[in-house]
């Protein structure tokens, strides 16, 4: 499930109550990729060609896989101002900040916090707002396996697939998943996977460059949610991946980097 | 002896096609309610509750209910509200709540007022159990788990300290806050209603209630590792400095007693059928695996790791055939004379001070529940006592389960303090 790790290096870093595990690789503008509910995907094909232009950082949240949990922390708000001390204490500015799925709704709450740390922001398949119509997928009433299986469209044409979603997936996988899915639990459980005052903060992004890209079928987030991101950050794009579920960095690969290459050069 | 009943209140809807020995089996939480039957709903919840009423005549000391959501098993839903009316109705019986499901509460000054009120109606006739509720508590509620043991702990803080200290007082907690704390409305008994607190075979918390040194319900497990938990109890006692004895333990199980042999094999069979339950072994349906994987009930990794809870599985009993539970006296049936020597069985090896009987559950009648209880009231209740008084099993309501002293030799104020642990 990690991936070739000899691709990347792994450090903990020092935070107050713990420690976090970073992956690094490459060199160049810093480019901080936060994971989504279940933990880290793996290093993918997206962190291995991006890591060739940039300085891929690709941490794992507090209370996921092996970083430590925060007691304290009880809202992904929470999460966003421990990422920005990290950032801080790291010393690095100039950021690219890429989340995916709930990863993407921790990068819109740092960039509200403190947009200037970042150059470009780009939400992949967000979660965070309150769509108008449709709801959100419920990952707490649904196994990890059986949630993996709905965020692609066409799952079994996709050649990562079997990397994210095993088809016997190890012990330790499901209990990485079992970890992400209780850490996600304890941020996100109600309201579901949304703040209902993030549109009026997002309003703050106006000087960032924005891209929410997400599948045009994606079934876990409807693109409702979407559209609101899209509206609610001035000057932002979005763009739609055309037969893509809610994984266009897993499914639709190719196109996923094109657009965001394009977007960040 | 304390000696209670208890049926789960299952909602019998032979034209659900949920129903019966040849019924769908029911899957957790994936019933629509859509074939819910209010009239239907209605006559049952009074005839549960003319049960009840039937079953304080017949001499029963304590008439249990307890709480489950959006299930078909259990009606019992507002398990306080149903207490509220056995208040009134009823006129000696304890009102024994197994139990309130503390986390699920958002607002637990409502329990705070509507137990004391209870006690008030009965005349000091309620005891007040906690439970953490299972999955399906924490999903109907919308409860988020991975808080539900802080939750349990805060809010029974809370309602001991609103029960006992004179308002007004704030309280600033973690998962609850309030500004002005002054209900008005008391326990009738003081300081506060006793607790008994339910549980499975789950080590922690029986030791939990050890160290509380209050009673510990062990519900429908079977006798050998019922036993053993009983022994954790009083290893957990000894080490606080106390001996426990049957004032600190209760069984509950299933126990039918009819007219004949054969019509009591033919009702008790009922056990097994009727709307699936999780908790009625060999009648369990089918386990919703996300529910077993509620994120957070059973915390993963460095929070409490004492507080392990099992609720799944009680005692290693699931999908037992009836002849099983019979074979080893976890279902008792037939005739008061036979029905008698195996409840003896069961009260020497486990020596309990509390009893609860299970019974007009899965598909049982109306008339199936009450010929078992003018039987028991006639029959069997009175030969239990003088088993229990020869084998000196005394309830907590005669010995104090926290000094093992008989309640008529201490001072009344001194006599029952409270605490709980994690149940099902």
């Amino acid at each position: 499930m990690s991936g070739d790790s000899s691709a990347y290096t792994e450090e903990e870093i020092v935070i107050p109550e713990g420690k976090l595990t970073m992956r690094t690789s490459g060199s160049g503008d810093p480019v901080l990729i936060l994971h989504g509910e279940l933990g880290f995907p793996g290093w993918r094909k997206y962190h291995q060609k991006l890591s060739e232009q940039y300085k891929v950082m690709a941490p794992s949240h507090p209370g996921y896989d092996e970083s430590d949990r925060l007691e304290w922390a009880m809202k992904v708000s929470d999460l966003a101002a421990v990422y920005l001390q990290v950032i801080d204490d790291l010393n690095i500015s100039n950021i690219k900040l890429i989340g995916f799925s709930m990863g993407g709704w921790l990068a819109a709450e740092m960039a509200v916090m403190d947009p200037g740390k970042f150059s470009e922001l780009i939400l992949v398949g967000p979660m965070g707002v309150k769509p108008e119509e449709g709801e959100i997928y419920d990952i707490f009433l649904n196994l990890a396996p059986d949630f993996l299986e709905e965020s692609f469209l066409n799952p079994k044409s996709v050649e990562e697939y079997s990397l994210i979603r095993p088809e016997e997936p190890s012990p330790e996988q499901e209990e990485l998943w079992e970890v992400g899915r209780e850490q996600s639990a304890r941020l996100a459980w109600k309201p579901y996977m949304y703040n209902q005052t993030l549109p009026y903060l997002l309003r703050r992004l106006k000087g960032l460059r924005t891209l929410i890209i997400a599948g045009k079928q994606d079934s876990i987030v409807p693109v409702d949610a979407f559209r609101i991101y899209n509206e609610s950050i001035p000057g932002s794009s979005l763009n739609l991946i055309d037969q893509s579920g809610h994984r266009p960095e897993i499914e639709k690969v190719d196109d996923f980097l094109k657009a965001i290459t394009k977007f960040l050069s | 002896m304390f000696i209670g009943h208890f049926t789960e209140r299952p909602y019998q809807d032979p034209k659900s096609g949920y129903f019966g020995a040849t019924g769908k089996s029911i899957k957790d939480l994936t019933v629509s309610n859509d074939i819910y039957d209010p009239m239907l709903g209605s006559d049952l919840y009074n005839r549960y509750l003319d049960e009840k009423i039937y079953a304080e005549e017949m001499g029963f000391d304590g008439l249990m209910l307890n709480e489950h959501h959006s299930s078909p098993f259990c009606m019992g839903s507002t398990v306080n509200v149903e207490a509220s009316i056995l208040a009134r109705i009823t006129n000696k019986a304890k009102i024994v709540l197994l139990g309130n499901v503390l986390p699920i509460w958002d607002d637990p000054l409502w329990l705070v007022e509507q137990l004391a009120t209870i006690d008030m109606i009965s005349k000091g006739r309620l005891v007040s159990g906690w439970v953490r509720g299972t999955a399906r508590e924490s999903v109907s509620h919308n409860s988020p788990p991975a808080y539900n043991w802080e939750r349990f702990q805060e809010a029974h803080e809370f309602i001991v300290k609103a029960w006992t200290e004179p308002g007004p007082f704030r309280w600033e907690g973690k998962h609850y806050q309030y500004r002005y704390v002054n209900p008005w409305v008391k326990p009738y008994q003081k300081p506060h209603p006793p607790i008994m607190l339910p549980g499975v075979v789950s080590r922690d918390s029986v030791m939990w209630a050890a160290r509380q040194r209050i009673p510990y319900i062990m519900l429908a497990t079977q006798l050998e590792p019922t036993r053993q938990s009983f022994e954790v109890y009083k290893e957990t006692a000894r080490e606080e400095g106390y001996e426990a004895g049957p004032q600190n333990f209760g069984y509950l199980w299933k126990v039918h007693v009819d007219e004949t042999e054969e019509l009591a094999e033919e009702v008790a069979r009922k056990f097994v059928q009727g709307p699936s339950n999780p908790f009625n072994a060999g009648n369990e349906g089918t386990a919703n695996p996300a529910l077993n994987k509620l994120p957070g009930m059973t915390s993963r990794r460095r929070t409490l790791p004492t507080a392990q809870v099992a609720t799944a599985n009680r005692g290693g009993q699931l999908s037992r055939s009836f002849e099983d539970q019979v074979s080893d006296h976890t279902i008792i049936s037939g005739t008061p004379k036979t029905v008698i020597p195996k409840i003896r069985h069961v009260l020497e090896y486990l020596r309990p001070g509390s009893v609860f009987f299970w019974d007009g559950d899965g598909a049982m009648t109306h008339d199936d529940q009450m010929r078992s209880l003018r039987l028991m009231g006639e029959e069997v209740l009175p030969a239990v006592r003088e088993i229990a008084d020869e084998l000196g099993l005394d309830s907590p309501f005669e010995v104090d389960p926290k000094t093992g002293k008989k309640f008529e030799e201490l001072q009344p104020e001194t006599s029952d303090e409270i605490a709980a642990a994690p149940g099902d």
